[in-house]
């Protein structure tokens, strides 16, 4: 018996007893990601992205002298271990700020951590509006976002299908258990609604629906002028391919769970003329989208994601702050991201408003028979 | 009538453990453990609590279940429920929570129980399995009856109520409760019935009850584990009680031993510090290594030890003066 008690005092001193007490010559940036479990490779992406602004940043010498040091941990994509994750780096490693989580789901406890631990958070892709703000609606002052949120992308889609395609009635079509997909669907069911657009089919399905026929001839018979689908690639593939072999002639409109070099397999030539909005478009005109996309792919070998993209400007966002902040403190740097304003950034030009959520522009990208192209951007209303 | 009673080693094991718990927890008063330690030291002691459980359940009544993880579910909701409908009632808010927990688990238990533990081995499991995906999807649509419980969105603002001292006078309690009952006749009407069934019947005991208490119990430490693990983590998702964290559970009393107190609670124990651990030592540019020391640990023990680390046996204090000696 005596081996295993020596193997519990062993595993016990190992927790206690490593404590880190590296060079005050460095900043200590923490970043929590997925890079096991279900969506690794949006993690990696991010993470990409994070690295790439890190090493330009320190290769200009730094900030006020001093190095970044990045402090990578892993999440699986699970609530508990992004916790875990996040108090490991603020209260073992010591960061000064974290640029995390991928999800909502581990966005969430990471950002009650943060807030109550008084350490600034930059998710680079959670849209969920809960992430920001606490339940009674006050912004978590510490928290902060570099893409837009879903309501924010419902207001675009709405805008775009009234002012650009002239709709006049819409039908929608979401996932009942997919808090993402219910959200956009309430989103731009009310905004279109205010914009004097009429919804003549609000449809719900199941997350392991395969076969839609039935509600597309529902929807059929109402005769939209559009269908919007608010969710990721896999289904809306599905979904559309359906559409088209019951006739369904339709124009076809969805969020940022569309963007993935899958849809034009899943849903073959048919999605083609269907728009969608985008945090970013690889063929975006504009010099900082052309510079990034030759930066990244000169360094990884392959074209940014919008998940690259988002996580490079929650870093440059973070950077940014961090020379405002002679001390680099935790206050101090939330005091100056609080103060961005107009910043450039490659997903576009970004201040925060009063619940940390970027002010910023989307796009919308059109399918076409052989990938996506750019189609025009869309910047917030005063 | 002489014969004095002796402080036997268990008294004398459970002393010496109760010191070194009171040490630590002086050690987290006097600010010497950092938070993250003490999280991390909570939480290995909720997951030995839920673990306890499911050993009572697949270890020593051999009743196979991969449900475990619902009812941690149950017992984490309901406890968060009962906290944030309870204010202002300071310290009896947990203990209340974790009472209403473990009693809604171990009812559902009893009725889920009562027509599924007719079945045997595999065929058990996968009504289990079935069970745990309907709590999933409740858990996942729970907003529509109660807005607080959040949905697939995740039930949010729980306060942080558990503390390493409930954490570890609960996992005692509950180790002392689990040998005290498997060392009972109870017990060892229990082990009968993973021996055989049939036989056990033969001899007069009543299996269906007993497979059921087994049950009960062993899902009420689940419910309490996930009560403990609510106000820890204070933030639930749906997604944490899915059957792959049934299956962690179960991967940590087939490593511990199954029939073993000691092996559950060393290998919970490990576990949580072993992945913890890792995430510490690991550098960030190879944290995704991981998930595969993590596995690799699981398959050496598994090759060296093929019954569980500890077997089927206890450390001595744990056992009763007649099984000691022999």
């Amino acid at each position: 018996m005596r081996l295993k008690e020596t193997i519990i005092v062993v595993c016990l001193a190992l927790g206690l007893g490593i404590i880190s007490c590296g060079p005050e010559h460095v900043i200590k940036i923490g970043v929590v990601a997925p890079l096991t479990g279900d969506v690794k490779t949006f993690g990696e992406s991010t993470v990409n992205g994070i690295m790439l602004a890190v090493e330009e940043a320190n290769r200009a010498g730094g900030i006020q002298g001093k190095q970044i040091k990045l402090f990578i941990s892993d999440d699986k994509n699970d609530p508990t271990e992004a916790t875990n994750a996040g108090g490991k780096l603020i209260e073992l490693d010591g960061v000064v700020a974290i640029i995390g989580s991928v999800s909502t789901k581990c966005s969430l406890p990471l950002a009650d951590k943060c807030q109550v631990a008084r350490i600034p958070m930059i998710t680079p892709t959670s849209t969920n509006p809960k992430v920001t703000v606490t339940d009674d609606g006050r912004h978590k002052e510490y928290i902060f976002r570099a893409c837009f949120t879903d309501s924010f992308q419902g207001i675009v889609a709405a805008r775009f299908a009234v002012e650009t395609l002239k709709v006049k009635t819409a039908a929608i079509m979401f996932d009942v258990g997919n808090d993402y997909s219910r959200g956009l669907a309430d989103y731009f069911k009310r905004l279109f609604e205010e914009r004097s657009g009429k919804v003549v089919a609000f449809e719900s399905y199941q997350k392991d629906d395969v076969d839609f026929s039935a509600l597309l001839t529902k929807v059929k018979q109402s005769k939209p002028d559009l269908l919007f689908l608010p969710d990721y690639y896999n289904k809306v593939g599905l979904i559309v391919k359906q559409a088209y072999q019951l006739g369904l002639t339709c124009q076809f409109l969805g969020g940022d769970g569309w963007d993935s070099p899958a849809m034009l397999e899943i849903a073959g030539k048919e999605v083609a003329g269907s728009y969608f909005v985008n945090h970013y478009s690889a063929d975006d005109p504009r010099p900082e989208v052309r510079n990034w996309v030759q930066k990244y792919q000169a360094r990884y070998g392959q074209k940014p994601d919008a998940f690259a993209t988002l996580g490079y400007d929650a870093a440059l966002l973070l950077i940014a702050a961090l020379r405002n902040a002679p001390n680099a403190k935790p206050d101090e740097i939330r005091e100056a991201l609080s103060q961005i304003e107009n910043y450039p950034c490659v997903s576009g030009e970004i201040s925060f408003d009063a619940n940390g959520n970027p002010i910023k522009r989307a796009v919308i990208i059109r399918y076409n028979e052989t990938g996506q192209e750019f189609v025009t951007s869309f910047t917030p209303e005063e | 009538m002489k014969k004095v009673r002796e402080i036997g080693p268990g008294w004398w094991a459970l002393v010496i453990i109760v010191f070194f718990l009171l040490l630590l927890q002086g050690l987290i008063i006097a600010g010497l453990v950092n938070p993250y330690i003490q999280t991390i030291l909570c939480y290995a002691g909720v997951v030995v609590i839920s673990a306890l459980g499911l050993n009572l359940i697949y270890g020593y009544t051999g009743q196979f279940s991969l449900g475990h993880a619902a009812f941690y579910g149950i017992g984490a909701y309901t406890s968060a429920l009962i906290t944030r409908l309870l204010p202002g009632w300071g310290f009896f808010a947990l203990p209340l929570g974790l009472v209403a927990g473990a009693l809604v688990a171990g009812v559902i238990a009893f009725l889920i129980g009562l027509p599924i533990l007719r079945l045997k081995s595999d065929y058990l499991g996968i009504a289990t399995l079935g069970f745990g995906m309907i709590m999933n999807v409740l858990f996942k649509n729970s907003d529509k009856v109660f807005k607080v419980m959040g949905g697939a969105a995740g039930m949010r603002g729980i306060a942080r109520l558990t503390t390493f001292l409930w954490v570890a006078v609960i996992a005692v309690l509950a180790v002392v409760m689990l040998r005290n009952l498997v060392f009972s006749a109870v017990g060892r009407a229990l082990v009968s019935i993973r021996e055989d069934e049939l036989a056990a019947e033969a001899v007069g005991i009543d299996s269906t009850r007993y497979k059921t208490l087994g049950f009960v119990i062993g899902c009420m430490l689940a419910g309490i584990a996930g009560g403990l693990y609510a106000h820890l983590y204070t933030y639930l998702n749906p997604d944490n009680f899915d059957f792959l964290k049934s299956i962690d559970v179960l991967l940590i009393v087939v490593i511990g031993g199954l029939g073993s107190i000691s092996g559950t609670v060393i290998a919970g124990v490990g576990w949580a510090l072993l992945l913890e651990g890792l995430r510490i030592v690991l550098p960030s540019a190879v944290q995704e290594w991981r998930m595969v020391v993590y596995p690799l640990v699981l398959i050496v023990i598994m090759l060296v030890r093929s019954g569980g680390i500890m077997g089927r046996n206890e450390f001595d204090f744990l056992k009763p003066a007649d099984y000691r000696r022999r």
